[in-house]
């Protein structure tokens, strides 16, 4: 394999020689190098296969944009990750990388038939090519697109690494270390602010990287930077990051910027984060990203060997790596002359500078002469040759509008220039609006909705000096924006490279315009013709032709290919670019891994779980869990070989005949105190609060303005100015939220408090004919014989020492009791109730039990029984309603001529003809089962369950106009066309007088 | 992430404090059985939705607790102020005029 390696160039340690893979093939390169300048050096330009049309692909440039070299990279178990850029990615021993999109191997891709049937992948071909017949969509389109779609692997492991994240306050961000951002830190740095620069490169200094000939204040452009960085490293107010990419601009000057802190590293410390995101909230913002070169559409421009001028200049100087040996130049901008010179100087044979300009300066053209390079004025290229790697550049005068014979200059590299495109990505983030210069040909920043400054190239400025200027003028502004004074500075740049140039559509052609293969979006695959077809179609917006023709829509995000797109589009139209519009750019700047927006906040830390104090009694004892809101909750304790169906069915039984005992702590409770309390319950709750006793508890029913069921629960009146409030698990923070909303803004003069206590007190419910007779040993100050202390009671008392507000309330029909004591004794009591329960095999249940056994009785479950749409009247517990009261939350709307129409859905019950069958909660009901498809819904199983104690099974469902419908067989279309048919019931299917809440 | 100053705390926080509360100055009628049903429905679903500056509620959930007001445009999202709950809404035309 040939060595392209220039000897004396580039910034690569060639003391220390690193050996990876890539397609299992080894390579060597120094530290320093990325995968594609390593592999450049070893004489490879073929990296990939493009996404549509497999073709051979090789890489175009040499840093975050390029859209062709992608791998995948894999560093250890679960840490494969795809679509990386090979410019981008550092090496280090052992890496290990491997090209995508091909079968069976990169130089062999069975794929590639796809570019010989390009006819059927026209823009839009989606909407057409799989229309027709109809039976395929399923059977054979669906599959075979879904298995050529996506770039690259998806990984299937779960992610080991580590993602860091931080928050970050600075005076002025500057983003991009070139020479206007490092101008802009030192201007800032030395009036004493608090700078951050960053760069998503591993190393700062942006085209001085690319520019050593230039010189700086008397020193080499790299002897410059090396001092500006000391200079900046010795502010203790600077901080410089490398390998971080300010991926998004947000609201208020915050920047998301990534920090990769790891993937270049072949031995990672044991712990350390992969990457960081930080959210900086910066006063100032100078974003100095520079511009981005763009390519020339003509046919065969993506055949390996073809690639930015501006990136082999890169690889040259910063890597030390010749692209090719025999290059040639097709430009429009004088800055693809110094790339050919730099390439010439390092050895190359240069066959020839192609520009399709007719003027040049007269300078440029002596200094190619005087490198003997051949130079082809007003040309135009009209095609390659080669397959895997560019042999040859078709090129053609044009003189006079008319395209000439063309020739073909042989050569084993191609560089292009058309132009640069100044990179506003994240200006365009802020909604900062972009203008339009016509004689550039190029958008600039215009209307600033952000403290941000913009410098050098990103604002059409070209050369060295130009932006260490504005640099300059950007960090004072910056510095004067925060009140304070930046003192000025002047660089003397000799040797710069500045210059001019233009942009173009598609190159002209001697040959049928139809048939070139000119690509404008290389990693999405869309050519010329592909943006003219969808024009002739009727898309008129660049927003259509955008997601007609997926132009810019790759990872890429059009970085190279949106404003060729546009100008062609624009060509095609007959109108100026700006009226035909441009997309808008939107975060991530380049592809961010989801780790880095996860941060911390994964597995267990993906969200708060809230426990009981109560939970690690039910852990110890077997329990299995389901999540609640955000509380784990005991679903239910399985005993050896139960599975859930056993277990509830016997913790049913077991509380219906003796006792159970269930950790309620999770009920959402809020203490309502003040003088004003009564009043204040009155104008919330549907339910009469004034005769309510002190002692005494009510079944409370909440609902919003608009008649709807929001919440439920029994509420005690403690003190004649003080009721404890319990609502459902879920909705304690809503209700709180609406009662503080209406003390504070509706009823400030209100006298009353508000205090969510709902993790101060642990609640146990004991249910069954025996709670009482393990409960009342433990009872001090407090009578709680059935006389003294009837159903729906409450008292302040002891229980085994501790203080509690005991309530006799019950959720299961049977004898119930929920004892609330302070937090901290919640397990200890649970435990004392458990030994001395067992004399009366007491049993521990969970939320399953639970709902089955409120669900025997018809008690609802607000949010599943109810979904937002149901009144109390819906529900059937019209009777919480207090007939009285002239005005509360939601009484106005219960009038509503759409709450009072009929045939509203009702909540029912249903039992299954076939007692065994357990309808599927969900599940959607009709009236005829024999009507044609789709057939008419009239309701919905919401709660479905097998019933231990009755034997058979039980639903509620809602049903339109169910209470006229009692005794009525309905119909459930099952799995399989099975219809399952089931008969209309009240709510209640247990003890329905209610009896077994009397046990003496 | 937007800063919201909080008129009660009389500080700047981050947004992740707060919670959005929906249009501003809509009171709840004293008396809303004598609301006619068009007049309820206007109350509780007829909302200006403007584009521009919009009155708005927020909560500063994670912080004093307390709702108040505010006016946002709701094109640039930018916050033109906040006041007190129960304070008038100030005048927008002096305020557009600062910005």
């Amino acid at each position: 394999m040939t060595d392209f390696r220039v000897k004396g160039r580039g910034r690569v340690n060639t003391d220390k020689p690193i050996k990876f893979t890539f397609d299992d093939q080894t390579f060597q390169g120094f530290e320093g190098d990325t995968v594609a300048s390593a592999l450049l050096a070893n004489g490879v330009h073929l990296m990939g296969r493009s996404f549509k049309y497999h073709r051979p692909r090789g890489v175009v440039t040499a840093s975050s944009e390029e859209p062709n070299a992608l791998i995948g990279t894999t560093r250890g178990k679960g840490r494969f990750e795809p679509n990386t850029r090979a410019t981008i990615q550092e090496i280090y021993p052992g890496l290990k990388t491997e090209s995508q999109n091909k079968w069976p191997s990169l130089k062999f891709d069975l794929g590639a038939i796809n570019d010989r049937l390009y006819m059927l992948f026209s823009a839009g071909f989606y909407y057409k090519t799989f229309m027709w017949p109809r039976s395929f969509w399923d059977s054979v389109y669906e599959p075979i697109i879904r298995k050529a779609a996506g770039l690259g692997k998806a990984p299937t492991e779960v992610d080991p690494d580590i993602y860091a994240s931080r928050y970050m306050h600075c005076d002025v961000l500057v983003v991009g270390s070139g020479p206007s951002g490092i101008a802009a830190a030192l201007t800032a740095g030395r009036a004493g602010s608090k700078v951050v620069l960053v760069d998503e490169n591993s190393e700062m200094g942006g085209t001085i990287l690319s520019e050593p000939s230039v010189s700086i204040d008397g020193q080499s452009a790299w002897d410059w930077l090396e001092g500006a960085m000391a200079e900046l490293d010795r502010m203790p107010n600077v901080r410089r990051m490398t390998r971080t990419t300010a991926m998004g601009y947000y609201h208020q000057n915050m920047i998301g910027l990534v920090q990769k802190l790891t993937d270049h590293m072949g031995d990672v410390p044991d712990g350390a984060p992969r990457e960081r995101m930080w959210r900086v909230r910066a006063k100032e913002v100078v974003l100095a990203q520079g511009a981005i070169e763009r390519p020339m559409v003509f046919d065969g421009n993506d055949t390996p060997g073809v690639m930015m001028a501006g990136a082999a200049q890169t690889f040259l100087n910063r890597f030390g790596v010749l692209v090719g040996k025999k290059p040639v130049v097709l430009t429009s901008h004088d800055s693809a002359w110094y790339s050919a010179f730099d390439m010439a100087d390092a050895g190359a044979s240069v066959v020839a500078i192609v520009d399709t300009r007719n003027e040049l300066p007269k300078a440029l053209q002596n200094a190619a002469k005087a490198r003997g390079i051949k130079t082809y004025l007003g040309y135009t290229a009209t095609g390659t040759k080669g397959r895997l790697r560019v042999s040859a550049l078709r090129v053609n005068p044009v003189r006079n509008g008319k395209v000439g014979a063309g020739h073909m200059l042989f050569c084993d590299a191609v560089l292009v220039c058309g132009g640069w495109t100044p990179s506003l990505h994240l200006f365009s983030h802020t909604k900062g609006s972009l203008d339009w210069d016509a004689d550039a040909k190029v958008y600039l920043p215009g209307h600033k909705t952000e403290d941000v400054h913009i410098a050098g190239a990103g604002r059409g400025l070209w050369g060295i000096a130009a932006a260490l200027d504005d640099g300059t003028k950007a960090g004072m502004d910056a510095v004067k924006s925060l009140g304070g004074k930046a003192g000025s500075a002047t660089y003397e740049v000799a040797e710069d490279r500045t210059g001019t140039g233009i942009t173009q559509k598609e190159l002209p052609t001697d040959r049928n315009p139809g048939k070139a293969k000119a690509f404008v979006d290389f990693q999405n695959d869309v050519t010329a013709k592909d943006i003219r077809l969808a024009v002739r179609e009727g898309m008129k917006s660049i927003e259509h032709v955008k997601r007609y023709t997926t132009n810019g829509m790759a990872t890429d995000q059009g970085k190279l290919s949106n404003m060729n797109g546009l100008t062609i589009a624009s060509d095609a139209l007959g109108k100026e670019a700006p009226k035909v519009g441009l997309t808008t750019f939107r975060p991530p700047y380049t592809p961010t891994t989801f780790g880095a927006f996860a941060g911390y906040h994964k597995g267990t830390h993906f969200e708060v779980t809230r426990c009981t104090p109560i939970d690690s009694w039910a852990e110890e004892n077997g329990a299995e869990f389901e999540p609640v809101a955000l509380w784990r909750r005991a679903w239910y304790f399985p005993k050896a070989g139960e599975d859930m169906h056993k277990a509830v069915a016997r913790e049913c039984k077991a509380t219906r005949e003796s006792l159970g005992i269930f950790d309620a702590s999770t009920l959402g409770k809020i203490e309502v105190s003040g003088p004003d309390a009564t009043e204040f319950m009155n104008r919330m709750y549907t339910n009469p609060w004034t005769k309510l006793g002190v002692g005494r508890a009510r079944y409370g029913l909440l609902l919003g303005e608009d008649g709807f069921i929001r919440d439920d629960g029994v509420i005690g009146r403690m003190r004649h100015d003080l009721f404890h409030v319990t609502t459902t698990t879920g909705g304690a923070a809503r209700v709180l939220n609406m009662m503080e909303d209406y003390i504070q803004t509706e009823w400030p003069d209100l006298k009353v408090w508000l205090t969510s206590t709902t993790e101060e007190w642990a609640t146990i419910a004991l249910n069954g004919p025996n709670a009482r007779k393990v409960l009342e040993p433990f009872v001090e100050g407090a009578d709680i014989s059935a006389e003294a202390f009837p159903h729906m009671s409450v008292r302040e008392c002891t229980v085994a020492g501790f203080p509690s507000r005991l309530f006799r309330i019950s959720f299961t029909g049977e004898l119930g009791f929920e004892i609330n004591v302070p937090a901290r004794h919640g397990r200890a009591l649970w435990e004392k109730l458990w030994e001395v329960g067992k004399k009366y095999d007491i049993c521990p249940y969970g939320t399953e039990t639970m709902h089955v056994l409120r669900a025997e009785k018809g008690f609802i479950i607000v949010g599943q029984d109810t979904d937002g749409t149901v009144t109390p009247l819906d529900a059937g517990i019209g009777w919480a309603i207090g007939k009285m009261k002239s005005d509360f939350v939601g009484k106005r709307s219960l009038d509503r001529p759409d709450i009072v129409a009929p045939n509203r859905k009702q909540l029912v019950g249903l039992l299954t003809e076939d007692p065994k069958t357990v309808l599927v909660e969900g599940a959607q009901i009709v009236d005829n089962p024999n009507q044609p498809k789709p057939m008419k819904m009239i309701g919905h199983v919401t709660s479905s369950y097998w019933s231990e104690s009755l034997g058979r099974s039980i639903a509620m469902a809602v049903v339109e106009g169910g209470f006229d419908r009692m005794d009525d067989t309905l119909h459930i279309p099952a799995e399989n066309g099975a219809i399952v048919k089931a008969k209309v019931t009240g709510t209640v299917f247990y003890d329905p007088a209610g009896d077994r809440l009397k046990v003496e | 992430m937007l800063l919201i100053h909080c008129p009660y705390c009389d500080d700047t926080l981050p947004e992740l404090e707060f919670s959005y509360a929906g249009e501003a100055h809509i009171a709840r009628p004293a008396d809303p059985s004598k609301l006619s049903d068009e007049e309820w429905r206007d109350f509780l679903f007829i909302r200006t939705n403007v584009k521009g500056v919009h009155a708005e509620r927020w909560r500063h959930i994670n912080g004093c607790g307390r709702f108040f007001n505010a006016l946002r445009d709701t094109v640039s999202d930018r916050f033109l102020t906040t006041y007190k709950a129960g304070e008038a809404r100030p005048d927008t035309t002096t305020l557009e005029a600062a910005e």
